[in-house]
Formats: structure tokens, C-alpha cells, sequence
């Protein structure tokens, strides 16, 4: 299960609903090993597609560097799908490479850039295999 | 000829789980057959069809070695080696 806090999902969905119809990506890191998100990193998709993204290689590597010096990981690897379901692509899970990441995707397809509902689900993708997992969205504590 | 390589968390298993290890080598190609002679099955992983793959991105002292001149990058002794996955999909 993904348990994320409310500004961390607010967040995520709000930038994919900035940059479609070309796909939104990033990171939530969080204390490794504390499978918690707590930092949103949104990063440029350098391939600036509807149907593709790719980290900034420039930018992939400042944001390791960045994680490593703060004892973080990525425990979120988040990205959006402008025209088609919030299910892993096949390029998707061939390109996979954090097996302790939770894959978020976003789909904006019914709404745009516009408010609304969008798709918000969560996946393991490890050695090729697709688990959906439950996202559980912690609300914010009264003061 | 000692230099620094990260290994990033899908290539650990062939490194034994370690984040970095030490290699040799003039050029990155030697480096990378220097890490297969004691982490064997990692060249595969970064190299396919004698070119870097698409999708594995190496840096030498911080700059991504696609601009400048992949596995024939020159390396010298101390320099620090990052091999980070593309975070890409579709």
C-alpha cells in the first residue's frame, strides 16, 4: 500500500494537470528505508511527448546526488498519461528500474487541464511484473 | 588506476549490494570490462551491441559521457563514475 499525505497528492495531480497533454513526471523522496514520501520533486520531461517522458539526464543526476546527501530514496517515481489509462505501458515496465519505488500514474485524459476527478493508482513494477497496490490518502490533522 | 563508479540500487545483486566499488581502466569501455571481471553479468547491463545503452546513463566527474565520447570517454585516476538508470516510460 502507498500512503501519501494530501499536499504530497494535491501536488502531484496538480502538475500533471499543468503540463498536459504532454506527460508530467518526478519523485517523491522520502528517509530511506521509511517507505514515506515527504519532498516533491517535479522534473522536466526532457522528451516533451504526450506519449513518452524521460528525466533530464542533468537533472536525474543532481537529483541523486541531491537524495544521497540527504539519506533519501525515491519512493515515489510518478508520472501522468494524458490520453490513456493510469496503468503502466509496456515501455513502461521495460524501462523500470527502481524495484523499491511505489509507480505512480496519473491519468488526465477526462479532465485536462481543467478541474475534475483524475485517475490516481499506484503500482510495485518489479523484474517485469505489475502489482497494484492501494493508495491510502492521509488527510491533514486538525490543528 | 583507481576510480569511484556509484552503482545504482537495480545493479546492486552483481556488487554484492555494495553502492560503490573501486575499477580501472583508461577509457570507460576498460573500466566496464574491468567491473565485469569481478561483478560478472553487469557489462550487459550497460552495453548492448558494443554501445552504451539507450537508457543507462553514465557519468565521468558529472557530466553525462553521451557529450563526450561515450565508452571512449577518457578516465583518470580519482575520477568519480555515476551509472544512473533513465527514469523514462511511456
Amino acid at each position: 500500500m502507498l500512503t501519501i499525505d494530501r499536499a504530497l497528492y494535491d501536488a502531484v495531480v496538480a502538475h500533471a494537470k499543468k503540463d498536459h497533454p504532454d506527460e508530467a513526471c518526478g519523485v517523491l523522496a522520502g528517509p530511506e528505508g521509511s517507505d514515506t514520501p515527504t519532498r516533491f520533486v517535479p522534473m522536466v520531461n526532457a522528451a516533451m511527448s504526450t506519449t513518452f517522458y524521460e528525466f533530464d539526464s542533468q537533472e536525474l543526476l543532481a537529483l541523486y546526488k541531491d537524495m544521497d546527501r540527504r539519506d533519501e530514496e525515491p519512493v515515489v517515481v510518478y508520472h501522468s498519461h494524458t490520453a490513456t489509462e493510469a496503468y503502466p505501458s509496456r515501455t513502461d515496465i521495460g524501462l523500470a528500474s527502481e524495484p523499491n519505488a511505489h509507480y505512480v500514474l496519473v491519468s488526465t485524459r477526462e479532465h485536462g487541464n481543467s478541474d475534475g476527478p483524475v485517475e490516481f493508482r499506484s503500482f510495485r513494477i518489479v523484474d517485469g511484473e505489475v502489482t497494484e497496490e492501494e493508495v491510502s490518502v492521509e488527510e491533514p490533522r486538525d490543528a | 588506476m583507481a576510480i569511484d563508479v556509484r552503482i545504482p540500487t537495480i545493479l546492486r545483486s552483481y556488487t554484492g549490494g555494495e553502492k560503490a566499488v573501486t575499477g580501472e581502466g583508461a577509457t570507460l569501455a576498460e573500466l566496464i570490462e574491468h567491473l565485469e571481471a569481478n561483478h560478472p553479468g553487469i557489462k550487459e547491463r550497460l552495453v548492448d551491441g558494443g554501445e552504451l545503452r539507450r537508457f543507462v546513463n553514465v557519468y565521468v566527474n558529472d557530466e553525462d559521457v553521451r557529450f563526450t565520447g561515450s565508452l571512449e570517454t577518457k578516465l583518470d585516476d580519482g575520477d568519480e563514475v555515476v551509472v544512473l538508470p533513465a527514469v523514462a516510460g511511456g
